[in-house]
């Protein structure tokens, strides 16, 4: 018993010495993502490209001689998790500035923790609110993210809509943050664009199955459909479509299904389907003079040599929100309010996911030119128009 | 283990007195208190489960739903009806106890395994009301703006304030269980879980006594809740699922079921293991928080709170 | 695109309903060996499942092993974690108390579910349709050859299970055991490779049932939880420890998620299965067909 007791007092010791570690004098910068948990397929890669980002510019000599100390937590998808990384990055480790968090929920979790501790945050999730004060109209002084907002990819969708002479369509999303959140503005546009919304269709991230709601669908005959989901339940939904035989429906994806990964898991169901894009999941297919061609081909090189796995996205969203972290650490150095300022008045910076176009009252500085609109041919993407 | 030692609760109420300034002396837990906050909070949802659990017998999977409760009340009143938070956590409590009331009503009459499921049935479906109903909740993304608290114009706007906040109401509860278990009504909850069949025949009234414990708990939980949301001014659905329910039972079997300090044991240590400690693992995190609870489960059947107990009655053999 | 009639949208409703129940029987039968002999609901069931898709894919897919033979050795793998679970977290509890137990699965399960995301990693993995992926069309209800296969285990399973438990010693003194445990002892049964044989039975079941439901809807390590969740429910609507029991409350659930998402609402469909499970215990305190005596009779 003696001995278990000196056991679990050694433990104890080693876990305070490992927490102990010295402190360097960089740029430090934080960043959370959800590298484990429901969202990994996010977080995973983001992280990975961070690092790989931080890496190249350290190998370079660092920013203005120094480096870059990149302290990356892992927030497991948990909105109490991640508010309490938060703060400790800013109070502990003292960041000059934060990216991250991965998802839509959590970024909103920690938006009251940076505007109280007056630190920049570039978030990595997509929802509108995250930079959308409801109450000021205004963004939240201190909030950025760099990927398309929803309503962005919803634009997107429906001008395509148009063009194909689309009007009636139903909606399916999964019952989380991320297809909520695309829902909510599926809901709100389809007027101006003149879309009947027939169905308003939901399923759980984890559900096995979206026959019934698909067969449902199926019965008011839409002209097309559009999911809005992430994770393995879009591949599933997709090959159900294909099983019921409803190829006449026009299927298109949220920029959720941005992986080439997603394709190959739906064993040929995806072939026809529709999808926004951001420029560096179709690299190679943009044309040479397009503004992102060289930094899109760039990055895709660098990630699948590193890694030895498929680019997805969202890795993009976390490219841009380090490199324009860094670009701001470059031009003002260090300092919590120069880089919001900076942050807020920059133009121009071609990055993964479009030319970003940062104003007082746009903090996500994109537009819906931002996406390109792909469809699934043979087993890869290919423009549409 | 029915004498509550007075010794151990001196020395527990000195150092949840000095742990802030403890704290501050050394940098690499500086950010401690803010996760004590955490943890007094989930503390009082397990102050009022292990009573359920460990004195009266029921098993309860569903008690985020409670803690959701408080949270959602408080939230919902003080962002869209500008209700005073502190009426709104009274509000919070009633409504979960009158919802613990109806659920436990009949709940309460059903059996182990059932009960479980039941509960957990419970927990479930208030969590996708707390989704669905996106007008009122804000949906899966969560709800955002919720204000702080202030006690008498004083802002609880830092770590330090609010672990006072928290760790007062936490002390208030854990003296006034520590009196109800000593009293008549404690004595015939254990009664029950002895026997339910003896505890009837000595004319004890079984089933108003299990739900009135159920709704003690449910306000307990309610009121975490409620602090909960003042202090991330911001709440979710995820945080209220039924993986947190299974994580406070886990709170009071690693802590020890049949004692209170179990239950402050366990919440404590549950909650630096998972919200710190355990990140220091990264990918193996998970297999290790395993791997502990299997170990406790193993070797210290009583919980962590009973093994010292254990030791010292070998020791002096 | 011409409209789909109320009559065959109702029978589509009814096969991807029976289809899903199917799964959520098997894991309740999972859940009712081990509870038979033991007394234990054990929440690791769900990560067998998990493990059987995971683990076929592995043998299959990325080793190449030809489907039967890889069918067996996946089963047989997932048998051996069974054992496993119920020699390192089950046997050395000394002083078992039901709530122990349960601890002991839900520790096990979140092993379980961390070791496979350091194997497999944290995407989700296909495996090919057992027998192609053209779905067979019946007068308007389209049906996936990989659904009747989900059936066809099922069936198989439990005509299995009939055979064991009453024409095998092995299976008697099983069932021996679920009765009596005191009384088994007695008449000298070896009540641990009882429970050991439970254990490594429900691992086979429920790697049967993940091997199956693969094709249909991808596996990834996070997916066990909810399907014990699923089939803990069935379990209790049918009855705990009837397997019967438990094929109908699979079934039943399974029926009420389809049409409830089909004709109510998709977003509520869980809360409205719940909801009726609720109903069924406030009525029947101990599911459709389990026995009241037999559950006071067990301690808890």
């Amino acid at each position: 018993m003696v001995k278990r007791v000196a056991i679990v007092f050694l433990a104890c010791v080693a876990i305070c010495g490992w927490a102990i570690r010295p402190a360097l004098a960089e740029y430090k910068v934080g960043a959370i993502f959800s590298v484990t948990g429901g969202a990994s397929f996010l977080g995973d890669p983001e992280k990975k490209t961070a690092e790989m980002v931080v890496e190249k510019i350290n190998q370079a000599g660092g920013i203005n001689g120094q480096k870059i100390n990149l302290i990356v937590y892992d927030d497991e998808s948990d909105a109490t998790k991640c508010n309490l990384l938060a703060k400790k990055l800013i109070t502990q480790d003292k960041v000059v500035a934060v990216i991250g968090p991965s998802v839509s929920g959590l970024s909103l979790a920690v938006v009251p923790v940076f505007e109280k501790e007056r630190t920049p945050l570039i978030s990595c999730a997509a929802s509108f609110k995250i930079v959308h004060n409801d109450k000021t109209g205004k963004p939240y002084p201190w909030i950025f993210k760099t990927p398309q907002s929803d309503s962005l990819a919803v634009e997107a969708i429906y001008t395509q809509m148009q063009k194909m002479g689309i009007r009636k369509i139903a909606i399916m999303s999964v019952t989380e943050a991320f297809g909520a959140s695309g829902r909510e503005e599926l809901l709100r546009l389809a007027p101006a664009y003149k879309i009947d919304i027939v169905a308003d269709e939901k399923y759980g991230p984890k559900d096995t199955d979206m026959m019934a709601q698909l067969t449902k669908i199926k019965g008011l005959a839409p002209q097309a459909i559009i999911n809005w989901s992430v994770g393995p339940s879009q591949v599933t939904v997709v090959r159900n479509w294909r099983d019921l035989g409803m190829e006449k429906i026009t299927f298109f994806q949220s920029h959720g299904f941005g992986s080439r990964k997603n394709i190959e898991l739906a064993a040929g169901a995806a072939e026809g389907v529709f999808c926004p894009l951001g420029a560096c999941n179709i690299a190679e297919l943009l044309p040479a003079d397009h503004p992102q061609k060289q930094v899109t081909m760039t990055y895709m090189n660098d990630y699948m040599a590193k890694y030895n796995e498929p680019l997805s996205s969202f890795g993009g969203h976390a490219w841009d929100a380090i490199s324009l972290l860094a670009d701001a650490l470059k031009a003002v150095g260090p300092d919590k309010a120069k880089i919001r300022e900076y942050l807020e008045t920059k133009k121009n910076f071609v990055g993964q996911h479009g030319v970003f176009n940062f104003s007082a009252d746009d903090h996500n500085g994109l537009t819906k030119e931002a996406f390109q609109m792909v469809v699934v041919k043979g087993k890869d993407w290919a423009l549409a128009n | 283990m029915l004498r509550i030692h007075k010794a151990p609760m001196l020395a527990g109420a000195l150092l949840i007195l000095f742990f802030p300034w403890i704290a501050r002396q050394l940098p690499t837990i500086s950010h401690y208190p803010d996760l004590m906050v955490f943890a007094g909070i989930y503390t009082l949802i397990t102050l009022g489960l292990s009573l359920l659990m460990g004195y009266a017998g029921q098993i309860s999977l569903g008690h985020a739903a409670f803690f959701g409760i408080g949270a959602y009340v408080s939230g919902v009143l003080s962002t869209q009806f500008d209700c005073n938070p502190w009426l709104g956590m009274l509000l919070g409590a009633a409504v979960a106890a009158m919802v613990a009331v109806i659920v436990g009503a009949p709940s309460l009459k059903l059996r182990g395994h059932y009960l479980a499921m039941a509960t957990l049935a419970f927990g479930i479906i208030v969590n996708i009301v707390f989704r669905e109903e996106a007008r009122w909740t804000g949906g899966p993304d969560g709800m955002i703006g919720i204000p702080g608290l202030s006690l008498f114009g004083l802002a609880l706007d830092s770590a330090e304030k609010y672990y006072y906040l928290v760790w007062g109401i936490v002390a208030a509860v854990f003296l006034f269980s520590v009196n109800l278990i000593q009293s008549p009504a404690g004595r015939a909850l254990r009664a029950i879980h002895a026997s339910e069949a003896a505890a009837a025949a000595m004319g004890i009234p079984i089933a108003r006594y299990k739900v009135i414990v159920f709704a003690y708990s449910a306000v307990l939980g309610s009121l975490a809740g409620s602090l909960y949301a003042h202090y991330m001014n911001f709440i979710n659905p995820a945080t209220f699922d039924l993986f947190f329910s299974i994580k406070l039972v886990i709170m009071i079997a690693l802590g020890g079921m049949h004692s209170i300090w179990g239950a402050l044991v366990g919440a404590i240590i549950v909650a630096f293991l998972s919200l710190e400690w355990l990140h220091y693992f990264e990918e193996f995190e998970v297999v290790v928080y395993g791997a502990i609870l299997l170990l406790v489960t193993i070797f210290m059947p009583e919980g962590l709170v009973g093994a010292p107990a254990k030791l010292m009655a070998r020791m002096r053999r | 695109m011409e409209s789909l009639p109320f009559f065959n949208q109702l029978l589509q409703f009814i096969v991807t309903g029976l289809t899903i129940g199917a799964i959520y029987a098997m894991v309740a039968i999972g859940f009712n060996i081990i509870y038979n002999v033991t007394e234990i609901i054990n929440l690791a069931q769900g990560e067998f499942v998990m493990l059987g898709g995971l683990v076929m894919v592995t043998v299959h897919v990325m080793w190449g092993v030809p489907l039967p033979l890889a069918f067996g050795l996946t089963v047989l793998g997932v048998t051996l974690v069974g054992v496993l679970l119920d020699r390192l977290a089950i046997r050395p509890i000394r002083k078992p108390s039901v709530m122990t137990l349960i601890i002991a699965t839900v520790a096990a399960s979140i092993i379980i579910k961390g070791v496979a995301m350091l194997i497999w990693g944290k995407s989700p993995y296909d495996l090919p349709a057992f027998s192609g992926r053209t779905p067979i069309d019946l007068g308007g209800v389209i049906i996936q050859p990989q659904y009747l296969w989900v059936v066809g285990f099922l069936v198989v399973v439990a005509i299995g299970l009939t055979w064991f438990f009453n024409r095998t010693i092995y299976g008697k003194a099983m069932s021996a055991c679920a009765d009596n445990p005191d009384a088994a002892r007695l008449v000298g049964i070896n009540v641990r490779h009882m429970v050991l044989l439970s254990f490594a039975l429900s691992a086979a079941i429920g790697a049967v049932a993940g091997l199956t439901l693969t094709p249909i809807a991808l596996m990834d390590y996070d997916r066990g939880a909810m399907l014990a969740i699923k089939g803990f429910g069935a379990a209790i609507l049918g009855g705990l420890g009837s397997f019967p029991g438990a094929i109908l409350g699979g079934l039943v659930l399974g029926l009420i998620e389809a049409l409830s998402a089909g004709l109510l609402s998709s977003g509520y469909k869980d809360a409205y299965a719940l909801i009726i499970l609720l109903a069924v215990l406030f009525i029947r305190p101990s599911g459709i067909l389990g026995n009241l005596e037999v559950t006071r009779f067990k301690r808890f």
